[in-house]
């Protein structure tokens, strides 16, 4: 398999990946962590 | 000489604006608090503390811990896809120019005071250090002890940088509540603010758990470093243009190249390209 296709197969296999953690609903757990303050980023929590 | 000049200034162009753009809710800077709107969804593909007051987006690292750590032995389908799919892309170009804690460290870096080299056997050995964040602290104990985002809360300097010291100092509740784990996390960033001085993006080298995920994909990403062999001279200008000690004739595609592109500037025969899927079209195994 050439380079070009072996990259191209495994775009579609992280897009189809990331397809389904949204329909999931990855993306909430996401946000809910993003959207307020990390208070471990941050170095309280 | 001038076409380095000029490359150089193009990607800090780039690297500040893309900065600016993702870190510009300048609402949280003013009120002490951060965005909380959809794009919040949406990762960005570069080491940004989504607890930065003017950050729009996720930090990539941040989200895959708390997907792996919060949803009781679910895979992160969503976050590692979006990863996969901006290290096909790119590889570590995100790093070299999407990063904006990388152009923090290289600033710091243009400070003029004597460079160290780091001895090559322990240069190579602090490089699986980063592999060791991202498998370790990033993956498997959010994954295996269902908590906490182990490499935000222990390691992170860019959380105290963007997050913690801004939030700390515009928010008085926040700010009551200092104790041991900040100075731990203010000391590490101080760390890396007095390496970066001395030795070229410390952290990107040797701690940061995105590039080694982004390193992963170099030999396969679409855009992609390429070397002629009929056109070099040998003449070794590209090694030492490049900060990051990789030597472009023998491993172009190196997990180590953030595709500044300096050292395809440096080429005065034209014998490296940094594009679109360049080079060979067959998998090679480059020897490191």
């Amino acid at each position: 398999m050439t380079n070009k296709k072996l990259t191209a197969v495994l775009f579609v296999a992280a897009a189809l990946m990331c397809l389904y953690g949204a329909y999931s609903g990855e993306t909430e757990t996401v946000y809910q962590k993003a959207a307020n303050i990390c208070m471990e980023c941050i170095g309280i929590g | 000489m001038a076409d380095i000049k000029k490359q150089k200034r193009i990607r800090k162009t780039v690297q500040a604006v893309w900065g600016i753009v993702t870190n510009s809710y300048l609402k949280g800077f003013a009120e002490g608090g951060i965005y909380d709107g959809a794009l919040k969804k949406f990762c960005v593909p570069g080491m940004n503390c989504y607890s930065c007051p003017g950050a729009l987006g996720a930090c990539p690292i941040g989200a895959l811990q708390a997907v792996l750590g919060g949803r009781h032995g679910k895979f992160a389908f969503y976050v590692i896809g979006w990863l996969a799919m901006a290290g096909l892309i790119a590889g570590r170009f995100v790093c070299g120019w999407f990063c904006l804690f990388g152009l923090f460290q290289e600033l710091l870096y243009k400070i003029p005071l004597p460079k160290t080299n780091v001895p090559d056997r322990l240069d190579k050995a602090l490089r699986y250090l980063k592999y060791i964040m991202l498998f370790l602290l990033v993956i498997i104990l959010p994954f295996a002890l269902h908590g906490e985002p182990y490499f935000c809360k222990f390691i992170c300097p860019v959380g105290t940088l963007e997050g913690g010291i801004p939030l700390v100092m515009l928010n008085k509740g926040l700010r009551s509540a200092i104790g041991l784990l900040f100075k731990l996390k203010f000391f590490l960033l101080v760390l890396c603010i007095i390496s970066s001085v001395f030795i070229y993006r410390p952290f990107c080298r040797y701690i940061c758990p995105l590039g080694a995920f982004y390193a992963l994909f170099q030999r396969v990403s679409f855009i992609r470093m390429s070397f002629d062999g009929e056109k070099c001279i040998h003449c070794g200008a590209c090694a030492r243009a490049c900060q990051m000690k990789v030597d472009p004739v023998k491993t172009p595609n190196s997990c180590e190249c953030i595709r500044c592109g300096e050292c395809v500037s440096a080429c005065p025969k034209s014998a490296l390209g940094l594009g679109i899927c360049k080079g060979s079209d067959k998998i090679i195994a480059e020897q490191e």
